[in-house]
């Protein structure tokens, strides 16, 4: 081992690997609602790899793109499984990352000092959701092509707009200038969120996991070592997560897909009912559930930027929904809201669901700029307990 | 509370770093297992896929080709000169003394039949494509006797095998089968 320690002195690197993931000191309460961050990290990786060995095959043209798909899928040795890999894990990754941000809204995890903790989140999924938009277009069926259409043209909202859209195209209409940036883009970004996902690591590690109590640990028997108890933990929900993953992979590989996208762009012909991606739809609801252009593109970017300033939003000084009785009902209206929405954006925009559209779009932004400040001053604070180790209402110093 | 001590476990015999060590091993086994599993799909992706591969046998028609001429066909992306040999290059090259030649092989061996040779048109040196080679005695002016490979110089006989330069191996000779009354050629 002599020569591990000369590169040790030299490059500490197995020195950070046992202090930032072996001796790591993680809250000894941490539920299995904290194995989405390590299950999102992986399915990162599996992402990149899949991807990677996807593009040796892919033809970033309009002639071939298609094709080379469907190349992908008859020809090359295990295309079809490369392929079912990375599109359902882009699925995959949203459920996970999802789940996650839930995670801390309910626990009150962006709150101080992990504010920049959660802004760099609330960028790494604006990441995700450039890199998916795009990588749906890639194999350019009729949904990409259509897709691609109506979220560009979402900027010629903006004053200069359609500069700026003839700017993204980089013509004046989706075309092979379109189809190679994107694919270039599509490369590009997952490896800034490898980028981010450090930093928002780094800033975790500064004060460690928030958890369950939403309170800071206070004795030594509040923290144990990240391995073995968690790296086994962490390894366990990877492998359940893998058996829902290769379920889909093997059983139901299109589940989450459009049919409408196997069959090859056509810039004549718009199919008859246009959908994103299921976990684009709460945000295409909101899009389409105010009339006016402007007004409704800016309400579907702030419905995702309104997450920055959730740390300034909620000022109440509980961390965790446990110790909320009120914010706790606030909180699951707020998730059933967002299936609603879901829900309305997977429909025509037609009868009932404008009226139900319009009003879950109403209560999305209620719950941020309403209900969130109104009970940081309304909502009681409760007796927290003394300490991670200690029972909630044990003798406390009064 | 007194007899405590009866209700705790013996001691095992068995020692636990024995214990520790087998799980660690098993589990270091299974894990390389697993990971060769999920990798050989990815590495084999980058194989030659089932276009590629069904692109390997063509069919050259031969019928054509003139005493004395040699024709180059594209076969999986590389050339492969099909020469229909005088009858003189034939007996020179049954002649010649394996004695002479860096990778002795007989022209029988190389050879389906006589009038034909069939070889993959790639130096065996670095890859490159032979040209051919013109006898530098000045009684037989213009004759041509055989490739030479433009890139470092390897000589190659009419029978494709190397004579002298730093090619290692005679040139590749494909499989084939003459079909059609040996009017056509299926090489692959």
């Amino acid at each position: 081992m002599g020569i591990l320690k000369w590169i040790d002195r030299r490059l500490p690197f197995i020195s950070l690997v046992n202090h930032e993931l072996r001796d790591y000191p993680t809250p000894k309460n941490l539920s299995y609602m904290w194995n989405f961050g390590s299950l999102a990290g992986m399915i990162l990786i599996i992402m990149i790899l899949s991807g990677i060995f996807l593009s040796m095959h892919y033809i970033p043209h309009v002639d071939h793109a298609f094709n080379s798909v469907e190349h992908i899928m008859r020809d090359v040795n295990a295309g079809w499984l490369i392929r079912y890999i990375h599109m359902n894990g882009a699925t995959l990754f949203f459920v996970v990352v999802y789940v996650h941000i839930f995670r801390g809204l309910y626990y009150g995890s962006y709150k101080s000092p992990r504010e920049l903790l959660w802004i760099l989140g609330v960028i790494i999924l604006l990441l995700m959701m450039a890199t998916a938009f795009m990588g749906y277009v890639l194999p350019w069926g009729q949904m990409s092509f259509w897709g691609a259409t109506v979220i560009t043209n979402l900027f010629s909202a903006f004053p200069f707009g359609e500069s700026i859209v003839h700017w993204l195209w980089g013509g004046f209409a989706i075309d092979n200038p379109t189809l190679n940036r994107f694919f270039a883009l599509h490369y590009l970004l997952p490896f800034l969120i490898v980028g981010v996902s450090i930093v928002h690591l780094i800033a975790l590690h500064q004060f460690g996991s928030n958890n369950p109590l939403g309170i800071e640990r206070k004795e030594a028997g509040d923290s144990i070592p990240f391995h073995p108890y968690y790296t086994i933990k962490d390894t366990f929900g990877f492998a359940v997560f893998l058996m829902i993953y290769c379920g889909f992979i093997f059983f139901a590989p299109n589940f989450f897909g459009e049919p409408d996208n196997y069959v090859p762009a056509n810039p004549l012909v718009t199919p008859p009912h246009i959908v994103p991606e299921w976990y684009f739809l709460p945000f295409y609801a909101i899009l389409r559930s105010i009339p006016s252009k402007l007004l409704g593109v800016l309400a579907m970017f702030g419905s995702v930027m309104v997450l920055f300033i959730v740390p300034w939003l909620d000022r109440h000084p509980v961390r965790s929904s446990r110790f909320r009785p009120y914010h706790r009902w606030f909180f699951w209206l707020f998730v059933v809201d967002c299936f609603i929405l879901g829900w309305v954006g997977a429909n025509p925009p037609e009868g009932m669901f404008i009226l139900i559209g319009r009003a879950a779009t109403s209560y999305y932004f209620a719950h941020f700029f309403f209900f969130l400040p109104l009970l940081s001053y309304l909502e009681p604070v409760m007796p927290l307990p003394l300490s991670i180790s200690r029972p909630v209402l044990e003798e406390r110093p009064s | 509370m007194s007899d405590f001590k009866t209700l705790s476990p013996p001691s095992l015999p068995i020692s636990t770093s024995t214990r520790r060590e087998f799980i660690h091993l098993t589990a270091g086994a299974m894990s390389l297992v697993g990971i060769g599993t999920v990798a050989w799909p990815f590495i084999n992706s980058m194989n030659p896929s089932a276009d590629v591969v069904a692109l390997s046998t063509i069919e050259v028609d031969v019928s054509s080709i003139p005493v004395g001429e040699t024709h180059t066909v594209m076969w999986r992306g590389q050339p492969v000169f099909v020469r229909h040999r005088k009858p003189e290059e034939i007996k020179e090259m049954r002649a010649t003394s394996l004695k002479t030649l860096p990778d002795p092989e007989t022209d029988e061996q190389r050879t389906k039949d006589p009038n034909w040779l069939v070889v993959v048109g790639v130096c065996t040196h670095l890859g490159c494509i032979p040209t051919q080679r013109k006898s530098i005695q000045a009684s037989n002016d213009d004759q041509e006797i055989g490739w030479v490979c433009a890139c470092h110089g390897s000589r190659y006989d009419y029978s494709g095998r190397i004579i002298s330069g730093p090619a290692p191996r005679n040139l590749k000779v494909p499989t084939y089968e003459f079909i059609n009354q040996n009017a056509a050629l299926r090489i692959g």
